[in-house]
């Protein structure tokens, strides 16, 4: 029993010729919680997704007891023994806890009939084994957060998983619900499987692990026992890379307040948030996925609920739909290109004035194409956005050219307040460059710009100064020389500012 | 000069689809049969098809923003039976003859533009499945003039009503002749205006749509309505074809070829992509299957058949080219 249960050798997967995971060595032991930690983009669910056959690796090999193996599938994995828990659930709402227990792979009499008693029984007794106070029969629907994560856990355990893989399992859990959570864990762990914890919140990985991993810029970058490393540390290792040189200068900002909210809270996602944005001030919005960075960006265009007070040049700018948000000033780029930001059927100039369509008509209604289109050169020009014919569909464009598509069609009514969320994702870094460039120089136009980010090097290159977001609220401000990884690392995942730094 | 020709290509595919198949059929018609390109074969089939394809328009719309409306038949047969109801009241209370015609046809057209409006209403405000909601308003539609009517019909008592429904202003049949007006207002209004091209976004992604200040819920609500109206011209042409309104019979099953005359033209189902002159041709093409049918003899009861082969052939080649 020298083997570990599970060695990775020299791990190394690319995306179109860019590396995620470059050559990672990795054991993970029986009876053993490894913590995996990184920042977002640093090759965690990449790492994830190879050990439980969801990605094949570029190169390097898996080993399952000192022998290589090779996963097809996700299925594939769950047969050799390896399971996940993912952060999203994968449950079918509208069945039963134990029709999803078996999904996929049910129990049968005669080669053709489902074994539904059986079924029963064996949900049965993995629910009384997780201390989950839920039935077999129970809908999904019908079940808390807390109750659906000990499903997916059970659906894991339900064919003799070896090694089980939690992704970030405790965001949804209250507090005794994560107590129990590691309860379970330990038992798991005491039975001699091994498990691998993903997770943000550092105060949780050092209550919970036996040894920790820290993945930055998909390498592995350290390695420790639980007891030779204490949160601050992860926190470090997982930040402190040099800024590239891709940065604009950073401009004197500031001038007059243009934006003010006060007390803005919607129900399930954010609380009383204030915040005010400057003139030419780009201003960081910074956190975790999920700490409502992006929940509040939709309050203010009056695409989400909210109460509060919005004020754009001192006059109410509260937006009950996004046409009204728009017209009092505000622009809004949204992270999801393809789901909320572009329509891929639609040409090039078609996308650009999708907002501001009527400022394009000729008697009222009529569009007027020669207009749309002398617009639409302005912005190729002005972006470098490389498409010789702008009637041509967007998706014929790449992700870098629609992104520029996508932040004209923000731009072109003119707003004064701009947020930008998560402006360079999937975008290769020559067109990253030129869209902080423009954004830098929108900033020295007087905009005020608002910087939603998950990458801390960007907020950090990019920010006069840095809100950041856990859970909802705005836990911390920080400005000009304190804008520092460590800093917001710091508030992001709920440790104290300078402990043990 | 290559990038007007691709950009032709990309615009016109969709219609190109359409015409190649409308060619073929008529010129496999005319070796089949000589009398198919008899003047007045072509035109009877025109008029055949008007009445659908009027309708057919505005389904352009409601199919583009990505709905469907099954009511278009039953609709028919109910403003048709008010338009009826209001020319005999006003023939009765000895109002000149074209005065009741006139007031006929705002009836209707007001009437289709009222229940147009409440399908868009049920769909927007109400959050109900387009399917759903249209479902329920074609029985409802259908049994209120099945009950006003006694499941029978209305006569026209006006002589006039029925001469103009048989009316040929310059040697076209009036119905055809609406059909093509009709076809280009909206083909104006679908690829000039700003609500066409909001008709597109919303049924492109309708999230995107939102994303980008565009008022969804009204743009959809446009789109029935304008189908509502599109319903009251039709229904008065089809009243004054015959004189009469069956309260059973008449717009029978006209969803069904409202559907297919845009499907056939090459609208996408799915909702983003569409041509109003496609539709046109839909259901044009229709009317020369049914044509063809009819003069090699095979039995009306199949036509049925070959129309349902048809649309699922169409919405099949759509979903191969994706």
């Amino acid at each position: 029993m020298t083997d570990p249960l599970f060695r990775v050798r020299r791990l190394r997967k690319e995306f179109a010729g860019h590396a995620v995971l470059r050559d990672a060595d990795a054991e993970i032991r029986r009876g053993e919680v490894l913590g995996l930690i990184g920042e977002n983009g640093a090759g965690k669910s990449t790492f994830m997704k190879i050990l439980s056959g969801i990605y094949e690796p570029t190169s390097g090999t898996l080993e399952l007891e000192g022998r290589p193996i090779a996963f097809d599938s996700p299925s594939d994995a769950r047969r050799a023994g390896v399971s996940i828990v993912p952060q999203e659930f994968n449950l079918a709402a509208d069945l039963s806890v134990e029709e999803n227990v078996f999904l996929g792979a049910e129990l049968l009499k005669f080669g053709w009939l489902l074994d539904r008693a059986r079924m029963r029984a064996r949900t049965a007794e993995l629910l009384a084994e997780l201390g989950a106070n839920v039935s077999p029969e129970d809908r999904i629907d019908s079940l808390s957060a807390a109750q659906k994560q000990l499903v997916e856990v059970g659906k894991a355990l339900a064919f003799d998983a070896r090694l089980l893989i939690l992704d970030e399992p405790t965001t949804m859990l209250t507090r005794r619900e994560i107590d129990r959570l590691f309860a379970l864990m330990r038992s798991l762990k005491a039975r001699g499987m091994a498990l691998v914890y993903v997770s943000h919140k550092l105060a949780e990985v050092k209550a919970i692990c036996d040894r920790v991993i820290v993945l930055k810029d998909g390498e592995l970058v350290r390695e420790a026992p639980i007891a030779e490393i204490e949160p601050a540390e992860m926190a470090r290792c997982m930040v402190g890379r040099e800024l590239r040189e891709i940065y604009p200068p950073k401009r004197e900002a500031a001038g007059s307040v243009v934006l003010e909210v006060r007390g803005l809270s919607s129900p399930g996602a954010f609380a009383d948030v204030s915040f005010t944005a400057r003139e030419g001030e780009i201003l960081g919005f910074a956190g975790l996925v999920g700490a409502g960075r992006t929940e509040v960006a939709e309050a203010l265009m009056g695409l989400r609920p909210s109460s509060g007070v919005v004020r754009i040049g001192g006059e109410d700018a509260k937006a009950r739909n996004a046409d009204q948000a728009v017209r009092r000033g505000l622009g809004y780029l949204s992270e999801d290109r393809q789901g909320s930001g572009i329509l891929t059927g639609f040409g090039i100039a078609e996308n650009m004035t999708l907002v501001s369509l009527r400022d394009y008509m000729s008697f009222a209604f009529v569009v007027d194409h020669e207009k749309e289109s002398a617009k639409a050169r302005t912005w190729r020009q002005r972006f470098g956005i490389k498409a010789g014919d702008l009637d041509a569909p967007l998706e014929s464009l790449s992700g870098g050219n629609q992104q520029k598509v996508s932040l004209a069609k923000t731009l072109d009514p003119g707003p004064r307040v701009v947020i930008v969320d998560e402006p360079t994702r999937g975008v290769d870094v020559a067109a990253k460059q030129e869209i902080y460039l423009f954004l830098s120089e929108l900033a020295g136009k007087g905009t005020a710009l608002i910087l939603i980010s998950s990458e801390l090097e960007e907020i950090i290159g990019m920010c006069d100064r840095v809100l950041v977001m856990r859970e909802g609220r705005i836990v911390g401000e920080l400005e000009g020389e304190a804008v520092q990884e460590r800093e917001i690392m710091y508030l992001a995942t709920g440790l104290q500012a300078g402990a043990n730094a | 000069m290559s990038a007007t020709l691709a950009f032709l290509q990309r615009v016109e595919k969709e219609r190109y689809a359409a015409f190649a198949a409308l060619a073929i059929l008529s010129i496999v018609s005319a070796l089949l049969s000589p009398f198919f390109l008899q003047w007045q074969n072509l035109l009877n089939i025109i008029r055949q098809v008007s009445y659908t394809g009027i309708i057919a328009l505005g389904m352009t719309f409601v199919i583009v923003s990505g709905g469907i409306d099954l009511s278009v038949g039953s609709m028919a047969a109910f403003v048709g039976s008010l338009a009826m109801i209001v020319l005999n009241a006003a023939s009765d209370a000895g109002l000149a003859q074209g005065t009741a015609v006139a007031g006929a046809i705002a009836c209707a057209v007001l009437a289709g533009l009222a229940c147009g409006l409440a399908n868009g209403l049920l769909v927007t405000k109400g959050r109900i499945a387009p399917f759903i909601v249209t479902l329920g308003t074609m029985a409802l539609f259908r049994s209120l003039s099945l009950y006003m009517a006694n499941a029978g019909e209305f006569r026209s008592a006006s002589s006039l009503f029925g001469e103009l429904g048989s009316s040929a202003p310059l040697g076209v049949p009036l119905p055809a002749l609406i059909l093509l007006g009709l076809a280009a207002v909206l083909a104006f209004v679908f690829k000039r205006t700003r609500y066409g091209r909001y008709t597109r976004a919303v049924g492109s992604n309708s999230r995107v749509a939102r994303y980008s200040a565009i008022n969804v819920d009204t743009t959809r609500l446009a789109a029935y309505t304008v189908t509502g109206l599109m319903v009251g011209v039709s229904a008065v042409l089809i009243a004054m074809r015959f004189n009469s309104v069956g309260s059973s019979t008449l717009g029978v099953n006209y969803e069904l070829d409202a559907i297919a005359a845009v499907i056939i033209g090459g609208t996408s189902m799915s909702g983003g992509r569409g041509t109003v002159w496609g539709t046109v041709v839909g259901a044009i093409t229709l009317g020369v299957i049914n044509n063809m049918l009819n003069m090699v003899g095979i039995s009306p009861y199949l036509q049925g058949t070959v129309k349902g082969l048809v649309i699922i052939g169409a919405v099949f080649i759509q979903r191969q080219r994706q």
